[in-house]
């Protein structure tokens, strides 16, 4: 199971995610934003970070990069593709994912351990995955998802909706919100579920070490689910 | 020639930064400042000279990058 995660100027969590998908099998490859082209994979990250310094909206600019059109052709095409943080950003940028990310609602970045909710119906991503709840870790200061009510009843009637902050035994409530989202909401899947924005960072918790191991489950779920 | 484009979010999304720009103003005795709302302001030079196709370039430019339509009114001025 090959899989590609991108590297952009500013990017900082690529080295984690390779470290993550590697831990569970997954033969995974670095590229550079100005290849031309992404190499034969399964699975396309795009990681977490600042690309390019969050100049002019948090990746704008990567989301016009070189790479991007082979990433929008393989996603396009049915392939799988995560965005983690500013990865999630830039797939909203692209426009492979619809609403967008606005600057957290008390203008802090917050950088916490948060519970989420997983919506396990369809998805490659999460089907058969052993808990309901995870903890992960959120590091962001535009991770306010926004779209306008048309747009999110079109989320909730196509089951788009694939995280939510909650509590830890997966209350979706206000005041587990940390950021201000609507609904709660984590991430998100495009209509035909290959492809997933989530702000919460699966990578920074494979290891007790790290205060939380519930990534693993992610990504060795994600392993079973492709092979 | 130069194109000056004001990009600004759109009646309705919700501006922190304007927000706090607000409260602080009325902080500092600026009583009557009832509303803020930031936003981008872009010079851009171009190598066109006709006025009405260097502004249709940078309106192409404003909705393929200088603003996000889901948030955002872009102003050619």
């Amino acid at each position: 199971m090959k899989s590609s995660v991108i590297i952009f100027p500013g990017s900082n969590c690529d080295r984690d995610t390779d470290v993550a998908l590697k831990k569970f099998g997954f033969k995974n490859q670095m590229v550079w934003h100005n290849d031309p082209e992404i190499p034969k994979s399964d699975l396309i990250v795009l990681p977490g970070g600042f690309s390019y310094g969050d100049y002019l909206r948090c990746g704008s600019i990567a989301a016009k990069s070189r790479i991007i059109k082979s990433v929008i052709d393989f996603a396009n095409s049915g392939g799988l593709v995560i965005g983690i943080c500013n990865g999630f950003q830039i797939l909203i940028e692209t426009g492979l994912l619809p609403g967008t990310l606005l600057t957290n609602k008390y203008l802090k970045f917050i950088c916490k351990n948060v519970f989420v909710k997983l919506n396990k119906d369809e998805s490659k991503y999460f089907k058969n995955i052993k808990k309901n709840v995870l903890e992960l870790h959120i590091a962001h200061n535009d991770g306010n998802y926004f779209c306008s009510k048309d747009e999110l009843k079109s989320l909730e009637d196509n089951n788009q909706i694939a995280v939510n902050y909650c509590g830890q035994n997966g209350e979706v409530t206000e005041e587990f919100n940390p950021n201000g989202s609507i609904n709660n909401i984590a991430g998100i899947f495009n209509k035909n579920k290959n492809i997933i924005g989530m702000m919460p960072h699966p990578e920074r918790m494979i290891d007790k070490c790290l205060s939380s191991n519930d990534g693993n489950f992610f990504f060795e779920n994600l392993f079973k689910n492709l092979k | 020639m130069k194109v000056k484009v004001i990009v600004t979010l759109k009646e309705g999304v919700l501006d922190p930064q304007g927000k706090a720009i607000q409260q602080t103003l009325n902080g500092m005795n600026f009583s009557d400042v009832k509303q803020v709302r930031q936003g981008k302001y872009f010079d851009i030079e171009v190598n066109i000279e006709d006025e009405k196709n260097a502004k249709s370039k940078v309106e192409e430019m404003c909705k393929k990058l200088l603003a996000n339509l889901v948030i955002e009114d872009y102003k050619i001025l």
